[in-house]
């Protein structure tokens, strides 16, 4: 019997009833709601979920939210609930899914993504990572440099790609793998940002040891498993469904609060970018509203875009705006925080934050090539090394 | 607050382009520009009688179709695709919202197509800016308003004297055709020299403001029509045109123009279908809305098109290709019913984010 949203409503207020997250522990009580499928509802039975709509999931969290109930670390684990935890499901085994899913979810174990690398970003499929099989059908052993990594010093696990064939062109010889952060073959550096703080690391591997059965998807596959996991990653991005929302919604504030700062140029500026704010919200709420009609579209690739433009111009304006208390910087202190806010700290601080906002998930130099040729249809760009071998490209 | 088209939007949007497709191609539009004026008449006729576009925004009972902004928006979408020049902007949404509290006969007629109106104010006065004055005395008016759309079509005069709403005959009226940057939507000097006039709203300034908001809130998906032509346009000769032996539109600097103009396209329709929406549903938002797409949605079709005729190139300067007619009409778009500034002038009080003092 299928269960509808009034259904499900119930079934989360009899959750309450049996489990009073006031007297429940902290991770009992998430454990029980993993157990009971209202983890993330489009998710099986059985993995945290009850096969329902992924559109359910925000009233299932606002019930939970209203009482109080104990947070599964969303900031911290955003990469293991919004890009591992998907790819797992649609390509890990059982096994893989009964071991990895339950404490990915609780937040017990964290989780971050070993996919850049120094040679390979925006061309990501260039990545020399090497994954080699011991005697032939032992365990991977890998070496390589990794980069950009987000929460690597908090992490338990990372997905993570590898070439395994350097034979084949480039697509074809990467293998996916769920990779154990406790490895003594594991370091983590941590990779001191423009703005102070290190959010990010760089990664080393050497010798590091995977089992075969921590391999996600068939070997030579792992370009197709790293696609869907990247799809995921700018679904999370878009319009708020509230006015001044993030950068605007700052600078809007200071605009009301410091009247003496105000000058003809700066209302100008700030009006054109408050309209455009208000439209990039508007236009968020308009893909998902074709999303839920399932209409497909790059459109994701194109609020990307604007929203990094809006939030780079929009904390230039406000350190302008600021004058004199613009040239004073909070602290150059190289802090490692355990998430990423883009409108924390002082205006300095999200200036130079923001100059990540069109480099990070996809350039938008790369998100425009992706919009021209998938929404627009016009030709590819020339792809050179796309059927040379690996090993015989030009590093 | 849905911004995706309905069905009945959809078949409307279908009918409205297979009538402009058969009756409004490029070179009679084109030939507006040399005096030849005849595609005009035949093609409101079609709109505004066969397909009943007129009476959209009355309601049922005064004999219209008791449609809602929402769907007057998808007409314009098409209007501005096609750069129709009928005066559906000025008589059937414009002066047809300010006789909406109206009594008589005047409504129906508007609603029919039998007549149609305009307000006699200049094209480029933005909804919150002052009126133009004309001297009413024993019931005749006397003034001069320059730069009128719509009244060239016009039966019927909406003209604002004394605090209210005055219907005047176009015969009662001198109006004198000017050579306008956009002949697709000609303007005209407008003097009335004593002229007979019939009370038809007797409290003028919320019917005409609201009216102007209205219409500036619709001009925004005309101006995405516009927009959309210009895209699709150019994205499509620059798939053909080829030069060094290759497609145009696959060199990357071309590639992330177009990609950055479609990425405004798709604003620019969020904004519109806001600005429709609320409007339909009577929302508190609707004044912000209206200035947030005005603000955004103008500059952006004049972009569309400076870029249709750039990317075009040699043929995009020529009087033979239609793209001009998309520019001419963007830019006097772009200034119809309030420039962008303006709009982001009375944004600034209406989101309290007040201008230096």
């Amino acid at each position: 019997m299928t269960i509808d949203e009034q259904g499900l409503r119930r079934q989360v207020e009899e959750f309450l009833a049996a489990h009073d997250p006031a007297t429940t522990e902290r991770l009992e009580f998430l454990r029980a709601r993993y157990d009971a499928g209202l983890a993330w509802v489009h998710f099986p039975e059985g993995h945290g979920g009850l096969g329902l709509p992924q559109a359910w999931q925000p009233a299932v969290d606002a019930l939970f939210e209203a009482v109080g109930a104990p947070d599964n670390g969303r900031k911290t684990n955003g990469i293991g609930l919004g890009m591992a935890a998907p790819t797992i499901l649609r390509f890990g085994t059982e096994e893989q899914k009964q071991r990895l899913l339950r404490p990915l979810w609780t937040g017990e174990e964290v989780w971050c993504q070993l996919f850049s690398e120094p040679g390979a970003g925006s061309d990501l499929a260039a990545l020399g990572t090497r994954a080699v099989r011991e005697d032939g059908d032992g365990d991977w052993i890998v070496n390589g440099q990794k980069v950009w990594t987000s929460g690597a010093h908090n992490a338990r696990f990372a997905i993570l790609v590898a070439r395994t064939n350097p034979d084949l062109p480039k697509h074809q010889g990467i293998t996916y793998f769920l990779a154990d952060m406790t490895d003594p073959g594991v370091e983590v550096r941590p990779l001191r940002q423009i703005t102070g703080e290190a959010e990010f690391n760089e990664v080393f591997l050497t010798d590091v040891r995977i089992p075969d059965s921590m391999r996600l998807g068939e070997v030579g596959q792992g370009w197709a498993v790293a696609n869907a996991t990247l799809s995921n990653e700018r679904v999370a991005i878009g319009g708020s469904a509230v006015r001044e929302n993030g950068m605007i919604g700052v600078v809007a504030q200071t605009w009301r609060d410091r009247p003496e700062l105000r000058t003809p140029e700066l209302h100008d500026r700030l009006l054109r970018l408050w309209v455009e704010a208000e439209v990039s919200r508007l236009t968020g709420q308009r893909v998902r509203q074709k999303l839920a009609q399932g209409q497909p579209g790059a459109e994701g690739a194109a609020l990307k875009v604007t929203f990094a433009r809006i939030a780079q111009q929009l904390s230039g304006l406000e350190l302008e705006m600021l004058g004199e208390d613009g040239l004073r910087y909070s602290d150059w202190t190289l802090v490692r925080p355990d998430h990423v806010d883009f409108t924390g700290r002082d205006a300095g601080y999200r200036y130079l934050r923001a100059k990540g906002n069109s480099i990070e998930g996809g350039t938008s130099e790369i998100l425009r090539n992706i919009m021209a040729e998938r929404v627009l249809g016009l030709p590819s760009e020339p792809r050179v090394d796309k059927d040379v071998p690996w090993k015989d490209l030009a590093k | 607050m849905n911004l995706l088209y309905t069905e009945v939007e959809d078949d409307l949007r279908a009918t409205v382009r297979k009538l402009l497709a058969g009756r409004c191609d490029a070179t009679a539009v084109t030939a507006l520009y040399d005096g030849d004026r005849s595609v005009v008449d035949v093609l409101w006729k079609a709109l505004a009688g066969e397909l009943g576009l007129a009476g959209l925004l009355v309601p049922e009972e005064r004999g219209g179709a008791g449609a809602t902004a929402a769907e007057a928006a998808v007409v314009l979408e098409e209007l501005g695709r096609a750069a129709a020049p009928v005066p559906f902007l000025t008589s059937a949404v414009i002066a047809t919202l300010v006789l909406c509290e109206s009594e008589g006969p005047l409504l129906g007629e508007l609603a029919s197509g039998e007549k149609t109106a305009a307000l006699l104010v200049p094209l480029s006065t933005a909804p919150h800016t002052p009126l133009p004055v004309i001297q009413a005395a024993d019931g005749r008016l006397t003034g001069t308003v320059t730069s009128v759309a719509g009244a060239i079509e016009a039966d019927v005069l909406l003209v604002v004297a004394d605090g209210a709403v005055h219907a005047v005959s176009a015969a009662d009226a001198e109006i004198t055709p000017v050579v306008s940057l956009d002949m697709t939507r000609q303007l005209a000097d407008v003097r009335l020299a004593g002229a007979a006039g019939e009370l038809v709203v007797a409290d003028a300034e919320m019917a005409v403001r609201d009216a102007l908001s209205a219409g500036a809130a619709l001009l925004a998906s005309e101006q995405v029509g516009v927009a959309q032509w210009c895209l699709e346009t150019t994205v499509a000769y620059l798939k053909e045109r080829k030069q060094f032996g290759r497609a145009v539109g696959g060199f990357q600097a071309i590639k992330h123009r177009l990609a950055d103009l479609a990425i405004g396209v798709e604003s620019a329709t969020a904004a519109a279908r806001y600005a429709a929406a609320t409007l339909a549903a009577g929302d508190a938002d609707a004044a912000v809305a209206s200035n947030v797409a005005q603000a955004y949605v103008s500059d952006l079709a004049v972009l569309a098109a400076e870029e249709a005729v750039q990317l075009h190139a040699g043929i995009g300067m020529t009087w033979e290709h239609p793209a001009h007619l998309y520019l001419k009409r963007a830019k006097a778009d772009q200034i119809a019913l309030g420039t962008a500034g303006a709009h982001r002038a009375r944004l600034a009080e209406l989101v309290d984010l007040p201008a230096p003092r």
